[in-house]
């Protein structure tokens, strides 16, 4: 072995060479293509300020390894979160009986790639950081109670952890990381006499604590939060049907997770039960929209060094100028499908099979200007921040659910409306994107994306874009509001 | 593989509630005016059959340990799943610790001594045949539900899988006013997960599955796969309904997120909040009359029943809504004390944080007449199979999700429909339930029969 030993797992478990041989060599006691142990080391600290009192602290460590071994098209998975050679041991014996065959030999000597240093990483020191983050919540709750007489609730947190994890494959991958994800989250309800709404707003990243007192600072996600639940106020109905959607810049992306991007993940292309299924080379959107994943933004919430198969994270572009270029793939489908790695093989912990998952993902800037876009807009509506969204991968139908937007009326944005779903087909909606802004934004870093059971933190960014034809789920009827067709 | 997980499940047992006094004796010693230790350990079994073949095996044990200490009207919580004497001190140390930065809450506490227990005999909770199936035959359930659903027609060509899953579950809790307890769980589960095509090469998928505490009453294999292929070749050549209002019709498995509002909307957090529009409705009617709600913890072999609830309180019966009219919330002790009220046991706990507050078995009491006979009341309408995105706001009331199902016309179900929303106010929409079946099965712990409302929004073309 030839990597550097002198490191959290070695140092903490007192893992050794002759250790990681034998689960692997036990992992492929009964055949197999492939075995890998993760080992994780997670740290948690989450505090949270309601009714402007610090009511919960809490902080937690979980750690564990995960023994997976791949024979052909099958997966042979176990895990233990105890981390003594018995156990581990005996983890891998079980996924090895996914495989029916003769012992194979894992290779000898361990390849650790040269590492890329995307994000901070300060190690979790909860005594001296602990009443800076008391602090932050509490300013939080200060600033959103300032914005407006009419808040009258506000829940503020903060969470943040440090993951350290270790890879080692059969193959020699050896890789290591220490992902630091850092949050702040900000819930104001404003009140008056008959009438209430919500608010909320939050942001971070693979960010250390100074972010919150610099970069992004508790009073810009309380105001944002307050200025949301204020506005709402005065909503009226949404229209119902199918309409003209302007998206403003940023976490309205999530237009882009939902309709494309895990559609484009490669593990549903190889069994075909994507709607995207062998469109590659094929229009899937107009020609002024090109749409990459890109796991290597600097402290973003979706970046990675390596994946957690291992791997270099990557840009790969998923779609370009309308044509569907590729998917994103893990180690299992590329090997089964004959294409790149591209990074992109994640899971949500030492509990958990990793599958082909998004990072960052969004819309590269187009030549319009935002405004003109407006402006081009006879009735629809403008919609600038979502609270999440779903996708039914199969038949390519998905929603995203706005919860700030406006109408447009001849050009000009006027009324908020009421919080709305948003529906469409995945596989022909941006085909229909008729004008690109120049104001590509990534979202503040809030997002969490559940697949099979699995929740892994994510970024998304577009920017202004015009989408011809959409069907917004108000309840706006004709005779009040004109919009149903 | 299955002696080995059986003997881990039981050979604790007593060390474990040993373990979890100790912790609670540690934090009084280490200064704490009062504390709480809780532990979970459980072990999981899946596989993942596709296309005939095994796709993937997953085994595991995993056991970890939460402590909450006060400081008088302070609390904070630590958890991990380092059992070592050092990993459970450094534990005991930081939440000792983090219990000190905390704000003083005068509502905050334990229960009341008095309120403690749990529910006595034998619940039915636990079977250990969820894991008596030998390794093939584990495997040979997922395939066999799988086969049935290729195998019912041949616009099924396709299939996410077909799984068999176990899993047991060990709670213990202890906390200072002398609480000690522990119940242990069993669940397995079938499912098939079929996707049928047309000719022109549209797909469609849906899934079907049977779950239950034991294997002696989990639904053969054969008609999960049965039914999910009916479920996923009628969807098939869906068209778009028209934007417009009419009666909509839910299927009892997306019924069942109309209660989930409701619990939403009269839990004591959102309630002491003001987060709720139900908010101070106790007492009101807030649905239709013949609306009849009830949380009950209690019940033998319920998918939501547990002798003590995440404070150690007996969990109960709670009507929470009578011919429409509120009776009760559901609360821990924290929005009790907040609200002037008394817990209904309804405490959630996890290994981390302050208890949440959670359910019981949660149904809508049945009516009398049959799902078909609803559909028949409607001439033309939405039956609704599934919803996609959560686009409830419990604040304002405003509802607005995607959906797909089959449009009625003339009383039965005529074609599928997708890609369309349904909007209104959850304020209208619980007094426009109109009708209710009597088709209440339980497959998880919230559960409703076929239910019919009006005055929903369509949006499509």
């Amino acid at each position: 072995m030839t990597v550097d030993k002198n490191r959290f797992f070695f140092e903490h478990y007192g893992l050794t060479e002759r250790n990681v041989e034998q689960y692997l060599a036990a992992a492929l006691s009964a055949g197999g293509d492939y075995a890998d142990l993760y080992f994780e080391y997670l740290n948690s600290t989450s505090l949270s300020v309601d009714e402007s009192m610090v009511k919960t602290a809490s902080q937690g460590i979980s750690a564990g390894c995960g023994v997976r071994v791949i024979s052909g098209e099958r997966t042979g998975y176990a895990y233990t979160d105890d981390l003594s050679p018995e156990r581990i041991l005996h983890a891998a014996r079980t996924a090895a009986l996914i495989a029916s065959g003769p012992a194979k030999t894992p290779s000898v000597g361990f390849q650790q790639k040269a590492a890329r240093s995307l994000y901070p990483v300060t190690l979790p020191s909860v005594d001296s950081e602990i009443t800076a983050k008391v602090e932050l919540v509490m300013r939080a709750d200060a600033a959103a109670r300032a914005f407006d007489p009419r808040i009258k609730e506000v829940r503020a947190s903060y969470m943040d952890e440090l993951r350290n994890i270790l890879i080692i494959g059969s193959d020699g991958t050896f890789a290591e990381d220490s992902q630091p994800l850092a949050r702040m989250n900000v819930g104001c309800i404003a009140k008056t006499e008959g009438n209430s709404a919500r608010g909320s707003s939050g942001g971070g990243g693979r960010v250390a604590l100074d972010f919150f007192f610099g970069e992004k600072t508790p009073e810009y996600f309380a105001k944002e939060s307050a200025r949301q639940a204020i506005l709402q106020l005065d909503a009226r109905e949404a229209p119902a049907g199918d309409m003209e959607v302007v998206l403003g810049p940023g976490w309205p992306g999530v237009l882009l997770h939902e309709a494309v991007g895990h559609g484009l993940e490669a593990d549903f292309n190889r069994k075909q039960t994507s709607a995207f299924a062998g469109l590659v080379g094929k229009r899937v959107a107009s020609d002024k929209c090109t749409i990459v994943d890109n796991g290597t933004m600097p402290w973003r919430r979706g970046s990675l060094n390596v994946d957690d198969e291992g791997h270099p994270t990557q840009t790969t572009t998923l779609i370009e100028n309308g044509i569907l270029k590729g998917y994103i793939s893990d180690k299992l489908s590329s090997r089964l499908m004959g294409i790149a790695d591209t990074g992109n093989g994640r899971r949500e912990s030492y509990e958990h099979i990793p599958m082909p998952r998004m990072t960052n993902t969004y819309m590269l800037p187009g030549e319009d200007d935002p405004e003109d876009i407006v402006r081009s807009v006879k009735r629809g509506i403008y919609a600038v921040n979502f609270g999440g969204g779903q996708v039914d991968i199969t038949s390519g139908k998905f929603v995203f659910s706005a919860s700030e937007a406006y109408l447009i009326e001849d050009g000009h944005i006027t009324a908020p409306i009421k919080g709305a779903t948003l529906i469409g087909n995945g596989p022909d909606v941006l085909t229909r994107v008729s004008m690109v802004g120049n104001d590509l934004q990534l979202d503040e870093g809030v997002g969490t994306c559940g697949k099979d059971g699995q929740a892994v933190p994510v970024g998304v960014g577009i920017p202004t874009i015009k989408v011809d034809r959409l069907t917004v789920g108000g309840t706006a009827r004709k005779d009040v509001g004109g919009y149903m067709q | 593989m299955q002696t080995q997980l059986e003997a881990q499940n039981s050979a604790s047992a007593g060390d474990l509630k040993d373990l979890a006094q100790d912790m609670v004796r540690r934090a009084m010693a280490s200064g704490a005016t009062a504390a709480e230790c809780v532990i979970r350990e459980g072990d999981e079994f899946s596989t993942l059959v596709r296309m005939g073949q095994v796709e993937t095996l997953k085994e595991a044990a995993s056991k970890s340990l939460g402590v909450r200490v006060f400081n008088g009207k302070r609390s904070a919580s630590t958890y991990s799943s380092d059992f070592s004497r050092e990993g459970l001190d450094r534990m005991l140390k930081s939440a000792i610790e983090l219990s000190k930065i905390t704000s003083e809450d005068p509502f905050s506490g334990l229960p009341e001594a008095g309120e403690l227990g749990a529910l006595p005999g034998d619940l039915d909770l636990y079977s250990a045949d969820v894991y008596s199936l030998p390794g093939e035959e584990r495997i040979s359930y997922a395939r066999r539900a799988e086969k049935a659903a290729l195998d019912y027609d041949p616009r099924i060509k396709n299939s996410e899988g077909g799984s068999f899953d176990a899993a047991t579950g060990h709670k213990i809790m202890a906390n200072s006013l002398g609480f000690v307890g522990e119940y242990q769980r069993s669940y397995c589960s079938i499912a098939a997960m079929p996707i049928a095509q047309t000719e022109d090469g549209a797909m469609q998928r849906d899934y079907w599955f049977s779950v239950s505490r034991n294997l002696e009453n989990l639904e053969s294999p054969e008609s999960v796969g049965k039914i999910a292929a009916q479920r996923t070749i009628r969807r098939l050549h869906a068209r778009k309904a028209k934007t417009k209002q009419v009666p909509i019709v839910l299927d009892p498995m997306v019924a069942s997120s109309i209660l989930g509002h409701i619990f939403e909307g009269i839990n004591g957090d959102s309630i002491y909040r003001g987060a709720s529009f139900l908010a101070g409705k106790l007492g009101e009617k807030i649905a239709h009359e013949s609306v009849n709600i009830v949380d009950d913890g209690t019940i033998p072999g319920g998918f939501g029943t547990s002798p003590f609830d995440g404070e150690g309180v007996p969990t109960r019966r709670t009507v929470v809504i009578e011919n429409g009219v509120l009776k009760s919330y559901l609360l821990n002790t924290y929005t009790a004390k907040k609200l002037g009220l008394k817990t209904t046991g309804n405490a959630s706990r996890g290994l981390a944080g302050t208890p949440g507050i959670g359910l019981g078995n949660y149904f809508l009491q049945p009516g009398t007449r049959t799902p078909e006979e609803i559909i028949a009341g409607v001439s033309d309408g939405l039956y609704i199979t599934e919803f996609l995105g959560h686009g409830a706001n419990l604040v304002t009331g405003d509802y607005s999700r995607g959906v797909s199902g089959m449009w009625i016309v003339g009383g039965e179900l005529a074609y599928p429909v997708e890609e369309n929303t349904v909007a209104g106010n959850l304020k209208e929409l619980f007094f426009n339930i109109s009708e209710i079946g009597n088709d209440l099965v339980f497959r998880g712990s919230v559960a409703s029969p076929t239910i019919r409302i009006d005055g929903l929004t369509v949006g499509g073309e």
